[in-house]
């Protein structure tokens, strides 16, 4: 036991980065197959199987109930998992913080201002379309992002302390004016923000991933080539931008990617809390904090986990759903504590 | 001649080939919504439901039925995993997404309008009855109740001193949270033969301290609600904002189910009955 306390050297840390990679592969396919065959509905992949190999065609309800229904949940699940995860990871390597989260640069409370305003004042306008609330709650986290980003940036240099400084303030103005909102909202609108407060894939189609992925998928492929930038960055910025690193740029590119990310998915699916800051973590205990490795892991490990919270929150109180961020938060603080707990006790 | 005849014959064939499906006695109904249920229920109808919303609370039997969520957060594998041939919904229902994919799928999907005023309960009733195929038990329904609403105006506008009525919905952390002007809970009240005492402000807002004081009702009406939610009248009469209202002092706290007083279906003139014979003892 004493042996494997000491310092492991860094190959060892890497061939465990890429194990703990194919683990996630096998876990995100393990969530897919869950994803399709499970459902308040009878339709399971075996019986779809069996019946396409017999040479039937399936009928317009299972049709319908898999293709329309579960598929475009899970793509949607699974593109906006990996954002949310490779976002936490960004955050909390961009603000050297293991407690900082894509809310951190106002995402969440300028998306959240942007969908009470479509929910309510479109109620009062009587403008109510499908599209209002996503479109809505993405500009909201632009423009809050691009705000706190013009505060923070002064001649070419971001400050990651005003930044963290002026979102708090931004978030609550952004609150105050979402109470103001919610004094003038009815009854159906206060519980229309309720639930989307506590986000839903419920809504998902395939009109919803498309306009999904173009915002999330870059932002997935190219995120793990700010790791190395990321790793420098824990040295301290003065410490990154002697040994060559493009600092601002690096800044520039995870706040923007940030913003896209978390943005598009918090506008399909409301506000989804904990996999953030819950999965980059879990990755950093088990496999370092080298952000080559992190970037993608985190996409991995927060696909199959939101998308197996999905498989719950539709399952639990079957034919009704759970919001899938009540899941996500009773599965995720329990974890996220216990791991914490061994960790101090392997430290003390 | 003839073969113009033929055509037309088929063309007819086609077209109710077309239509019947949807007409076919559907037996697997999934009503969505509080009232649509009770109407369904109040035409005889609800043995032949398979499921129902989260607010479909009445007639008790519902309860038996499996529960596919709130009306506005519906997931749309739910609904179909139950293998509804009639989807009968309120017009609230939702997400948009939702009802889409619902639509799309080939069940028969009946919007049933929303409308929180007693003139807009027959036009559920016929809808509902439309859908079932019981148009004749519909338009007795709907006549029954038109004639109890008229009667419940007649003896509502003989009422020569009308009576002040504070909707409460919620009392939380002791805030009043009442409804103004144009709420589905001041339609019952005027129905009932009573007058808003909350003015001034549109649908359910929290009211300020001085202004339920300034208002005087001269009667409390809440939602009667089951566990320990339910605020006691001792909690009402405590709060100093209502303890100096003549409501409080004359003990005329009233108490109704939420969805017979402000669902706007088959029990609102009995609702209104019931409210009336609370304020005025007739």
């Amino acid at each position: 036991m004493v042996a494997e306390i000491s310092l492991p050297v860094a190959g060892d840390r890497n061939a465990r980065a890429l194990r703990a990679s194919w683990l996630l592969v096998g876990l995100v396919l393990i969530a897919c197959v869950a994803a399709l065959d499970l459902g308040a509905s009878s339709v399971s992949l075996h019986d779809v199987i069996a019946t396409l190999l017999r040479g039937e065609t399936l009928s317009a309800r299972d049709r319908l109930i898999l293709l329309e229904i579960r598929l475009p949940r899970l793509v949607l699940g699974l593109m906006i998992g990996a954002a949310l995860g490779v976002s936490g990871a960004l955050m909390q390597g961009l603000f050297r913080n293991p407690l900082a989260d894509p809310g951190i640069v106002g995402v969440g409370a300028g998306a959240g201002l942007g969908a009470v305003l479509a929910i309510v004042l479109g109620g009062i306008i009587g403008f109510v379309s499908p599209w209002s609330v996503p479109i809505a709650a993405f500009a909201g986290g632009w423009v809050s992002v691009l705000l706190l980003y013009r505060i923070a940036t002064r001649s070419g240099r971001t400050s990651v302390a005003t930044l963290l400084l002026a979102g708090v303030a931004l978030a609550a103005l952004a609150g105050a004016v979402t109470g103001v909102l919610i004094f003038v909202a009815d009854d159906q609108q206060l519980r229309d923000l309720t639930f989307w407060s506590m986000g839903s894939l419920a809504g998902a189609s395939w009109a919803k991933a498309m306009l999904a992925a173009p915002f999330i998928l870059p932002v997935l492929l190219l995120a793990p080539r700010l790791g190395r930038g990321l790793n420098a960055l824990a040295l301290g910025e003065a410490a990154a931008r002697h040994i060559g690193h493009p600092v601002e740029k690096i800044k520039t590119r995870a706040i923007l990617g940030v913003a896209a990310a978390t943005g598009a998915a918090t506008a399909a699916a409301g506000g989804i809390g904990f996999i953030g800051i819950v999965v980059p973590h879990l990755l950093r205990l088990s496999t370092g904090p080298d952000h080559t490795r992190l970037l993608p892991n985190a996409a991995l490990l927060g696909a199959a986990l939101l998308v197996g919270a999905d498989t719950l929150a539709r399952l639990l109180v079957a034919p009704a759903e759970l919001p899938i961020g009540i899941i996500t938060a009773v599965l995720g603080a329990p974890v996220f504590l216990w791991i914490l707990l061994r960790q101090s006790g392997w430290e003390a | 001649m003839t073969r113009l005849k033929t055509r037309l014959a088929f063309a007819a064939l086609a077209f109710s080939a077309l239509t019947l499906p949807a007409m076919a006695d559907p037996s697997r109904i999934v009503g969505l919504g509080g009232t649509v249920s009770e109407i369904v229920a109040a035409l005889g109808q609800d043995s032949r439901m398979v499921a129902r919303d989260s607010t479909s609370t009445f007639p008790e039997s519902l309860a038996a039925l499996p529960d596919v969520g709130y009306v506005r957060a519906l997931s749309p594998e739910g609904v179909l995993s139950l293998e509804p041939d009639l989807i009968l919904a309120d017009e609230g229902a939702g997400p948009a997404e939702t009802v889409d994919v619902l639509k799309a799928s080939g069940v028969p999907y009946v919007v049933v309008p929303d409308s929180f005023a007693p003139d807009g309960i027959a036009k559920k009733i016929e809808v509902i009855g439309a859908a079932l195929g019981q148009q004749t038990a519909a338009a007795e329904l709907a006549a029954r109740v038109d004639a109890g609403l008229a009667e419940a105006r007649a003896k509502a506008d003989a009422i020569g001193t009308k009576k002040s009525v504070l909707f409460i919905l919620t009392l939380q952390g002791g805030r009043v949270m009442a409804a103004g002007e144009g709420s589905s809970a001041e339609a019952i009240i005027h129905l009932a033969g009573g007058v808003n005492a909350a003015t001034g402000f549109q649908g359910y807002k929290p009211m300020t301290d001085e202004a339920v004081l300034a208002a005087a009702p001269d009667a409390i009406l809440m939602m009667d609600r089951e566990g320990p939610r339910t605020v006691s009248n001792d909690d009402v009469k405590a709060l100093p904002a209502l303890a100096e209202t003549p409501a409080v002092k004359s003990d005329a706290i009233i108490r109704m189910d939420g969805l017979k007083l402000l669902g706007f279906g088959p029990r609102t003139p009995e609702a209104a009955n019931e409210l009336r014979a609370a304020l005025y003892g007739q």
